[in-house]
């Protein structure tokens, strides 16, 4: 008997439970690299290059020390001769025969990444609101060429501006500093910003603001107090993208800064120990610098697709 | 009787409000990105190298474009590219479109799963690239463990063989974006109307006969824009192939983007890569004009 009602996402048992299983298996393993790398960050050296790979082994921080120091190697009758070690870190690197000598780059690293981020975002999440606002209600000449001018500008490959950009910040001074990259991050960031912007404030009635008008609000009172405060989830979705894009940014930070502001993305990569790559201490460092995007993931849950298709596809 | 009111109201007029709100945002895409722009565009022309700022620039014509074009390389690196991109979109379009069909069935737990999907393509493509080195590593990868796992090859090194290392790129790729294309069809087939299925069954089409002639056309647009997304990204990549093989071993990984990048910023030639990049948005710009034009047609029907 086939039952005439049942739509196809109202399939069957069996195929549901085929199409679950299939999908479960596919989540175990694409979320394997990340897994690994995440248990890599609490193995120590000599274990994270043990053949075959190790799934059970003993926890040790080592990596997260690695991390946040730098050490050298020291004879076994000059490490007799120090005081005993007074804390728990002190105590593993000795225990490798090694001393502490001075915190790592990554501490200041990872700071860059969370103030150009945040920067950027704000600046771009702003000014993106008041151009989208301007996009979604007033008439302005050449509306969707100015719009498409605006996405445009994401195509463009990064390395293809990056040498003019490197020349002019040299010239004005902005070369690797904290500011030149808050401003081109944001610039970059615009497109998606007043993209997204202008699509969730389409949505809000014109009414609302209408009616503060009519109550003796100015148009700039009106946006200010009635439409962003109406436009918060949009504006939070739009500002975890900003904040997402800039943190994962490599080409422009590899390109554009050295020592002053460069970000962690470029930085991790060059983390090494003394027989090459320090894959536990770039296990430790991944995990930090991959966290913050994960949580965002699942608070995005709802707005992912908006986000990645510049509010082409909306649901 | 509204617009008198509106009329009255105190303040700027809607238009200066208008330009007051987009007029920072216009310059300063003007300033970063135009600006910039026209500048590689006029460098393209001339024999500038920015590590010699002293030395006088000489106007060269089209002699960049002349010998960019009349060298082997750069159409190796478009033939590298090229393939990179086709099996990178037909791997993410068939994969993708295979998730999004099984998740469109409803079942418990559908939502966090389509979630932790998702994760790959949030992380940052470079630290991506730094993490499957170590996966890859000849002696202790988990990857190649695993494979070895299932089928014994003996010792093998995806980045340091120059026929694997085409794939090992191709392999992350797929794992990081395929979400991408799950999800935009994913939102495909929630817009198709139950109704349309509905019909079929009276008319007694069959599952195959309403795959093929309901679900397929109503997902193929939104499957073609998410080609797009992904076919203008993987043009430009860069920072994942970068970190992961550096475009090694000998060129065989070498995309035209980072091409691009040891001309610029390792040998200086600006004059000569500011042509090589125009070279590349033409390319890019030229081949989106006409996928877009195609996929609207597509959509018409």
């Amino acid at each position: 008997m086939v039952d005439i009602s049942r739509s196809p996402t109202e399939s069957s048992g069996f195929s549901r439970k085929l199409a679950a299983l299939i999908i479960i298996v596919y989540a175990v393993v694409t979320l394997i690299p990340i897994t690994w790398i995440i248990l890599t960050g609490f193995k120590s050296v000599t274990s994270s290059i043990t053949y075959p790979p190790e799934v059970f082994f003993e926890p040790s921080l080592e990596g997260y020390v690695n991390l946040f120091t730098t050490r050298t190697r020291q004879s076994q009758e000059y490490l007799e001769a120090l005081p005993p070690p007074e804390t728990w870190y002190e105590e593993l690197v000795r225990s490798r025969e090694m001393v502490i000598a001075g915190p790592s780059k990554f501490f200041g690293r990872y700071a860059n990444s969370l103030i150009i981020g945040f920067g950027a975002t704000f600046l771009s999440v702003f000014l993106g609101a008041l151009a989208a606002y301007a996009f979604s209600r007033f008439k302005i000449p050449l509306k969707d060429d100015l719009m498409f001018f605006i996405l445009s500008t994401r195509m463009f490959p990064p390395i293809a501006v990056a040498v003019p950009i490197f020349i002019m910040y040299r010239k004005i001074g902005l070369g690797d500093t904290h500011l030149g990259m808050i401003i081109l991050y944001t610039v970059v960031n615009l497109s998606l910003a007043v993209w997204l912007l202008k699509g969730f404030m389409d949505e809000i009635p014109r009414e609302y603001e209408e009616a503060a008008m009519i109550d003796g609000y100015t148009r700039m009172g009106a946006f200010f107090k009635i439409v962003l405060p109406q436009a918060t989830t949009g504006i939070a979705a739009t500002a975890i993208f900003c904040m997402i894009f800039s943190w994962n940014e490599y080409a422009f930070a590899v390109l554009l800064t050295q020592f002053n502001a460069q970000t962690a993305p470029p930085f991790i990569p060059t983390i090494i120990g003394e027989g090459g790559q320090d894959w536990s201490a770039i296990g430790a460092g991944t995990t930090l610098f991959l966290i913050p995007v994960m949580i965002f993931t699942v608070v995005l849950r709802k707005h992912l697709l908006r986000g990645i298709t510049f509010g082409a596809v909306r649901k | 009787m509204k617009k008198k009111i509106l009329h009255k109201a105190k303040g700027l007029s809607d238009r200066a409000v208008a330009w007051i709100f987009i007029t920072p945002t216009l310059l300063l895409l003007l300033a970063i990105n135009i600006y910039p722009l026209i500048y590689a565009v006029s460098m393209s022309f001339t024999n500038f190298y920015a590590n010699k700022l002293g030395k006088e620039i000489k106007w060269v014509g089209l002699k960049n474009y002349v010998k960019i074009l009349g060298k082997e390389a750069i159409w190796e690196r478009m033939q590298i590219t090229a393939s990179f991109m086709f099996w990178t979109l037909l791997l993410q379009a068939i994969i993708g479109l295979g998730l999004a069909l099984l998740l469109n069935k409803k079942f418990k737990g559908n939502e966090l799963l389509t979630t932790l999907i998702v994760l790959p393509m949030m992380l940052s493509p470079a630290v991506v690239g730094v993490f499957w080195t170590y996966l890859y590593n000849p002696q202790v990868g988990l990857f190649n463990y695993i494979v070895n796992f299932f089928y014994d090859f003996g010792p093998f090194d995806m980045i340091g063989s120059s026929t694997l290392a085409p794939w090992a790129i191709v392999i992350v790729d797929t794992w990081m974006w395929t979400p991408f294309t799950m999800l935009i069809c994913l939102a495909g087939l929630r817009s198709i109307p139950n109704y349309l299925y509905e019909a079929a069954e009276v008319d007694r089409a069959n599952r195959l006969q309403q795959f093929i002639y309901i679900t397929l056309p109503s997902v193929l647009p939104f499957l073609l824009l998410a080609l797009l997304f992904r076919g203008i990204e993987n043009f430009k990549m860069f920072d994942m192939v970068v970190e992961l093989t550096s475009g090694g071993p000998g060129s065989a990984t070498e995309l035209a983007s980072i091409q691009l990048k040891r001309e610029a910023f390792e040998k200086w030639k600006t004059g000569y890569s500011s042509a090589y990049a125009v070279i590349l948005f033409v390319t890019i710009f030229g081949f989106g004009n006409v996928y877009v034009k195609v996929m609207n047609k597509i959509k018409d029907r």
